[in-house]
């Protein structure tokens, strides 16, 4: 069970790494005054927070399999395409929770007040100084209630890449569940994520606490 | 009296949201050391004068020039550098502030000096603790916006306007959010800066403020020019009818 622990853990920091960065071009896109490409960004959106995390896994990780196999089939190649179901895993995961965030990024971005644009901008401030020094430190503040949520959403959610054969923390305590015949080994990956939870939390009420000091 | 350098005129001015004609071909001027008072009833077109000067707002139609520098010849725009150059030479205090709220007052004061106008944090530190000291809060300089009064506040954004050294400073109603109390701090504050011969654009509803600072007034109602003049002619003695009634109450 210590190894599906890790691999739990492993799933949970790869996605928050890659997902927080890649939030913000995705919320940059659904916020761009060019139509085209904020279009796309609205229908990725639309679809990712629209279909089942699950099944986003199962079509990341057979999806370039089942499309060779077509390929194959209308011009009689013989393509072969798998990959790591770890791998897999963890880029289903970050797209989907890349497309949450990008929704919160955009509305801790909208909240911040027209004249703090005005202002910059009346004081001489680049698009770029702008949105760096004055407006993203307030964006921040303004997300860490809503990115807590999502963080410990995404605690318990590492727990469905086990669709995909992942051996993943859920998935041991199962199969060790019906090896011994005990309730003990759900009962401490329950333990597990509540524990995992807890530190998050904590984690982000220090955050929140340190940028208290303005209003 | 010689006439002094011009630093802003404004000629033939309009600008529309949609079809809305907010403002109509209006053209004034400023000289260096004035300060010019712009009074009318809310929806006049005053603030978005304001606001296409600097360059918040683009103009629909007319010219703008900043200490002979063409910011727009009619309705032609400067290039980006040169808009840029131009934004530098006026400072705009807002009606609510708009302080950032997670910088402190110096942070506020000295943030724009670094990072807009290049100066080391040592020289930035100097003058925005002698912009404090001259708004009485030197002793707010580690305070945040957030536990400042409202005229503090705006005593802030005064002073850190001032710090990029603007030509002209342009002031939004900069007493409208404020009780009685805390108007007349302001005022002072703008009062003496008119001592000390800033150029200035104050829009506001203060009227004996006005009358008593101002070296002209123009008064507007519906987008255009009513009466302009000095302060005695128009605020003591209005010509006009609509100038009248406007300040029937403050003439009673």
């Amino acid at each position: 069970m210590l190894q599906g622990s890790v691999t739990s853990l492993e799933v949970f920091f790869l996605t928050l790494v890659f997902a927080v960065p890649l939030a913000l071009p995705v919320a940059a896109g659904r916020m761009t005054k060019n139509k085209i490409l904020s279009a796309v960004t609205k229908i990725f959106l639309l679809i990712i927070r629209g279909t089942p995390l699950m099944l986003q896994l199962l079509v990341v990780y057979f999806g370039p399999g089942l499309l060779c196999i077509w390929i194959n089939k209308q011009f009689g190649t013989d393509i072969r395409l798998t990959w790591p179901r770890f791998l897999a895993a963890n880029v289903a995961l970050i797209i989907n929770y890349a497309a949450y965030f990008a929704e919160i990024y955009r509305g801790g971005i909208e909240s911040v007040p027209q004249g703090q644009y005005e202002a910059a901008k009346v004081l001489g401030y680049t698009k770029n100084q702008t949105f760096f020094y004055i407006i993203l430190p307030q964006v921040v503040k303004r997300i860490i209630p809503a990115m807590g949520n999502e963080v410990i959403t995404l605690v318990k959610d590492t727990a469905l890449v086990q669709i995909i054969g992942v051996s993943e923390l859920l998935r041991v305590a199962q199969e060790t569940q019906s090896r011994l015949f005990s309730f003990m080994p759900l009962f401490v990956a329950g333990v597990f994520y509540f524990v995992m939870n807890w530190a998050v939390e904590a984690i982000f009420v220090r955050i929140e606490k340190r940028l208290a000091y303005y209003k | 009296m010689e006439q002094s350098e011009e630093i802003i005129r404004v000629e033939n001015l309009s600008k529309s949201f949609g079809t809305t004609e907010v403002i109509r071909d209006i053209s004034f001027s400023v000289y260096k050391g004035e300060v010019l008072g712009i009074i009318g009833p809310s929806g006049s077109g005053k603030s978005t004068i304001l606001r296409c000067i600097t360059q918040l707002e683009s103009v629909s139609g007319g010219s703008i020039t900043i200490c002979g520098r063409s910011l727009v010849k009619d309705c032609v725009y400067a290039g980006k550098k040169e808009l840029r150059d131009i934004a530098l030479k006026v400072g705009l205090v807002f009606q609510n502030f708009n302080l950032f709220p997670h910088y402190s007052v110096l942070k506020n004061v000295t943030d724009a000096q670094i990072h807009v106008l290049g100066k080391s944090k040592e020289e930035a530190e100097y003058t925005a603790a002698q912009l404090l000291a001259r708004v009485g809060l030197s002793a707010k300089a580690d305070s945040y916006p957030c536990e400042l009064s409202g005229g503090q506040q705006q005593r802030v954004s005064i002073a850190r306007s001032l710090a990029l050294k603007p030509e002209v400073l342009l002031f939004d109603e900069p007493t409208s959010a404020l009780d009685p109390e805390l108007t007349g701090e302001i005022l002072a504050v703008i009062k003496d800066l008119a001592a000390e011969k800033m150029t200035m654009v104050v829009v506001t509803h203060e009227m004996a403020f006005a009358r008593d600072t101002s070296n002209h007034i123009i008064f507007m109602d519906g987008g255009v020019i009513v009466e302009e003049g000095s302060p005695q002619e128009v605020i003591n003695n209005p010509k006009q009818t609509r100038t009248r009634s406007f300040l029937a109450r403050f003439n009673a």
